[in-house]
């Protein structure tokens, strides 16, 4: 018999969740108003996948461009989630950001820099000016090392290598606790907390082709949606229009953005220039329609429109993807991302060098001389956990979420470089709201011990059993499930087959098993992140289903416009009753006029008004 | 595709033994590729760490027929085709199971390291000022993903296991990094040499080697370190004008 008493239980106000930017961030908050804070992460302090962030953190700094301003952002922020953001979020967002981007410099940050000696900003996909902070091509690591240099003199407690498992709530329904389990020695452990903030990243393990680590297995909505959370906007996926697509082993691998925002262009097999025939109206005025202004407009010219691989992901993932259907992809489908034609040798060098090393022991290939072939790649959830905008707080009391994890801010589609400083922001907000919150509670509230028993039980039955489904072999039938149905473009038909197979899936994961003891045993903990996977899975693909438009990253080959009438909704899923998945269709509140005017204004309307709040304030 | 001999170290610090695969292997993959399709078809509990697959994160560290590598960035392709390849887990730290290995005597060095304190007197409404030639020195130490290859190839941690008496050169280049921030005015020398143990590298540059990021560890990092050093705790002349005139401040830059 399991004896609870024998697991070791710990107390914090604030427990954290996930410990990449947006974690660290919280937690570092958290800690800095004398919260007792401990922060659980499934690898080692360091790992998370925002390591793996290479562009910039997008903030309206004005370093670059000095026309650049909280408003603008926020502007192209809302177009680029084809409005769908939700509208305070993305306000917060815009006017949060430089002050964070410029604490992290406090805190040890070296960005490059401009010739005065401030932080340099680079250009990227839907951004108006040259916006992104940045170190070369390795931005997050920059940023995950100086959050978490800073933070471990901070009296944060950190629990490495240990797998949250499910949430624990008081009688009152509030958030009290966490289960999780020690990788390392499979034993587990209680945590008991006054606040949680979830800062767990996305699920893009769901898919074969993807950018995303094993560590993304939608851990965040699984556990919440359990506990009772309501999940939203789970429908938009962004597919990064340049994953790596040879050879084969790095497939989906991600080539960053700013290889197009130094200028690197696409090309088909023929040899042509194939995003100018993908402008879409909306953004038709602001992108050049000729190589030669997109080119003035790389060599600095302020007066040129900005070239069309720039437009936002949704747009160059799904042309990209048209192109090789049509046969006019690469020789191992894709198309051929150039920068070689575009920037010196050394250019490349010092602005890319990850990009350029990656390809070079992993592709043999030399980006300074020969063009790569690239091709849309999983790469992010801009839906996530429901969460109030201020504070970051879910459905569940005590329940806070921030990062990939949450809904809301990037709406249909994310702008490349929002989601560092989303990290930043929404990392602060969270761990501000979440000490707040710990701080009117006096006691912890006692858990469940059957609760308990049960969190434990299901997952070491996976271990018990005599025989069963191997977990990776499982694994890998739900990420071509996903790759086949629940692509970049979407059907009802496929869709519908789509949910067929997850519960053909599902049923066999009632059996799964691992082989082996419960000591640092990755087919069990394979086998644990399968099941958040699964839930994650099927939220996307009900959701999918459900919303018959084609709006940013969503896009239904069957509603292949945007629906006026889909403007305003977001679909919500939650847990019914009788443990089936449930989706509504959710009318938005009525956003804010002010925010509203600026988000439609055109652009140079918008300009002169900054020109003449900027006189007024004598600036 | 003709199938490969490998020999994978399976078991924990006190027991373990070399097991015996063979696996498909297809053009492109890399060393972790093989590892991974192992621990999925073959052996499910085999256990490795692993987060980027694509030398970001610094997870995947191991040893590759004795050489200390990362293994996600290691192709097959440089190896023999009829060669058996053996992968077994860094032998400067204490294995916890099959290739993890347990690294977090790292992160107690990092503790011990002062945090950055930049001047207050630098910072301008737009931030700090400073200049990309000046930062260059420092972005190079900041490329390190911790992998800790260096920490396992360094002599005084993995032959005399002196891990008491030398943090290793990963912090080595984490206090160079902060040492030679432009605008960080804190003072880490007397630590250098009493807490750290710069005297204990004598510059077999072995670290320098193994550093799959390319910094030069030994000749950028450890011996400025260590020149600092000296001049503070044995150079004569620099005592003297200390005591007279005190501390050199750091240049800061002009607005």
């Amino acid at each position: 018999m399991l004896d609870i008493s024998e697991i070791k239980t710990i107390e914090h106000d604030v427990l954290i969740v996930g410990a990449g930017g947006a974690g660290l961030t919280a937690a570092i908050e958290a800690s800095s108003q004398g919260m007792s804070t401990g922060i659980v992460m499934k690898s080692l302090l360091g790992k998370a996948h925002t390591v793996m962030a290479e562009g910039g953190m997008a903030a309206a700094l004005a370093n670059v461009d000095e026309r650049d301003h909280w408003k603008i952002h926020f502007r192209d922020t809302m177009r680029g989630g084809k409005f769908l953001n939700v509208w305070r979020m993305a306000e917060l967002h815009a006017k949060i950001a430089p002050e964070r981007v410029r604490l992290l410099e406090e805190w040890g940050a070296v960005f490059d820099r401009t010739k005065k000696g401030l932080i340099n900003q680079r250009n990227f996909g839907g951004h108006r000016y040259p916006r992104l902070a940045h170190v070369g091509d390795r931005t997050g690591l920059e940023m995950i090392r100086t959050l978490q240099d800073h933070g471990i003199h901070q009296g944060i407690q950190t629990y490495m290598e240990c797998t949250a498992l499910e949430l624990l709530k008081n009688e009152n329904d509030e958030v009290c606790g966490l289960v999780c389990m020690w990788r390392e020695t499979g034993k587990f452990i209680i945590f008991k907390a006054k606040s949680i903030v979830f800062a767990t990243g996305g699920g893009g393990k769901a898919w074969e082709i993807t950018s995303n680590s094993w560590e993304y297995t939608g851990d965040g909505y699984a556990l919440a949606y359990k506990a009772g959370a309501e999940l939203m906007d789970l429908e938009f996926t962004q597919f990064h229009p340049t994953g790596m697509v040879w050879p084969l082993s790095v497939k989906g691998i991600l080539v960053t953005e700013s290889v197009r925002g130094e200028g690197g262009i696409l090309l088909n097999s023929e040899g042509k220039r194939f995003m100018f025939d993908y402008i879409p109206e909306r953004f038709r005025s602001e992108t050049a329609d000729t190589k030669e202004e997109a080119s003035k407009w790389l060599s600095g010219d302020l007066n040129a429109r900005r070239p069309p691989e720039l437009l936002t992901r949704d747009v160059v993932a799904r042309a990209i993807y048209e192109e090789v259907k049509a046969g006019r992809g690469s020789k191992h489908g894709g198309v051929y991302l150039n920068i070689a034609s575009q920037r010196s040798a050394e250019d490349i060098k010092r602005k890319l060098p990850s990009m350029y090393h990656q390809f070079k022991i992993l592709a043999e290939l030399d980006i300074t001389k020969e063009p790569m072939e690239v091709g849309p790649t999983c790469h992010y959830f801009m839906g996530g956990i429901r969460v109030d905008a201020d504070t970051t707080m879910s459905s569940i009391p005590g329940l806070f979420a921030c990062g990939e994890c949450a809904a809301g801010m990037h709406g249909a589609n994310r702008l490349g470089g929002n989601s560092l400083s989303d990290l930043l922001v929404f990392g602060y907000l969270a761990g501000k709201h979440a000490t707040e919150y710990a701080k009117k509670i006096a006691v912890h509230s006692e858990f469940d011990a059957d609760q308990v028993t049960k969190i434990i039980r299901s997952a070491t039955d996976i271990l018990n059993r005599e025989t069963g489904e191997n977990p990776y072999l499982l694994h890998e039938k739900l990420e071509n499930n996903m790759q086949k149905y629940v692509g970049i473009i979407r059907t009802k038909d496929d869709l519908e087959s789509g949910i067929d197979q997850l519960e053909k899936i599902n049923k066999a994961y009632k059996n799964v098993r691992a082989k082996g003891a419960s000591q640092f045993n990755p087919g069990w903990h394979e086998a644990i992140g399968l099941g958040n996977l699964l839930i994650t899975s099927e939220a996307v693909a009900r959701a999918a289903l459900l919303r018959e438009e084609s709006r940013g990253a969503h896009t239904r080959a069957d509603f292949p416009e945007e629906q006026k009438n889909w403007l305003n909704y977001n679909i919500i899923i939650k847990k019914g009753e009788d443990g089936k998945m449930k989706l509504a269709k959710v009318e938005r509140p009525v956003p804010n006029p002010e925010l509203e005017r600026i988000a439609k204004s055109s652009i140079d309307a918008l300009e002169k008004e900054i020109v003449e709040e900027r006189k007024q304030e004598g600036i | 595709m003709a199938k490969r001999k490998f020999q994978i170290f399976r078991g924990d610090s006190e027991n373990g033994v070399l097991v015996n695969f063979e696996t498909e292997v297809k053009e492109g993959m890399v060393v972790l590729d093989v590892i991974l399709e192992i621990q999925a078809e073959q052996a499910n509990d085999l256990a490795i760490r692993w987060n980027c697959k694509a030398g970001k994160c610094g997870s995947c560290s191991v040893e590759i027929n004795g050489k200390p590598k990362l293994s996600c960035m290691t192709r097959m392709n440089e190896y023999f085709s009829d060669q058996t390849i053996t992968i077994t887990p860094l032998k400067a730290f204490p294995v916890i199971k099959d290739l993890v290995t347990d690294v977090s005597w790292n992160y107690e060095q990092n503790k011990k390291i002062k945090p950055v304190k930049l001047a207050p007197e630098s910072k301008s409404e737009k931030g700090y000022v400073m200049y990309q030639e000046d930062v260059e020195r420092v972005q190079e130490f900041r490329k390190c993903i911790e992998c800790y290859l260096c920490q396992n190839v360094c002599h005084i941690l993995r032959d005399h296991d002196k891990k008491d008496k030398f943090i290793g050169p990963r912090y080595m280049i984490r206090v160079s990094s902060l040492e030679m921030h432009p605008l960080d005015i804190e003072d880490r020398i007397p630590e250098l040499k009493k807490d750290y143990g710069s005297g204990m590298c004598n510059i077999t540059h072995c670290c320098t080697d193994v550093c799959p990021e390319n910094i030069k560890i030994t000749d950028n990092g450890i011996i400025p370190l260590k020149e600092r050093v000296v001049d503070r705790f044995y150079d004569p002349i620099t005592i003297i004008k200390r005591k007279i005139f005190g501390k050199k401040k750091k240049r800061l830059p002009p607005f």
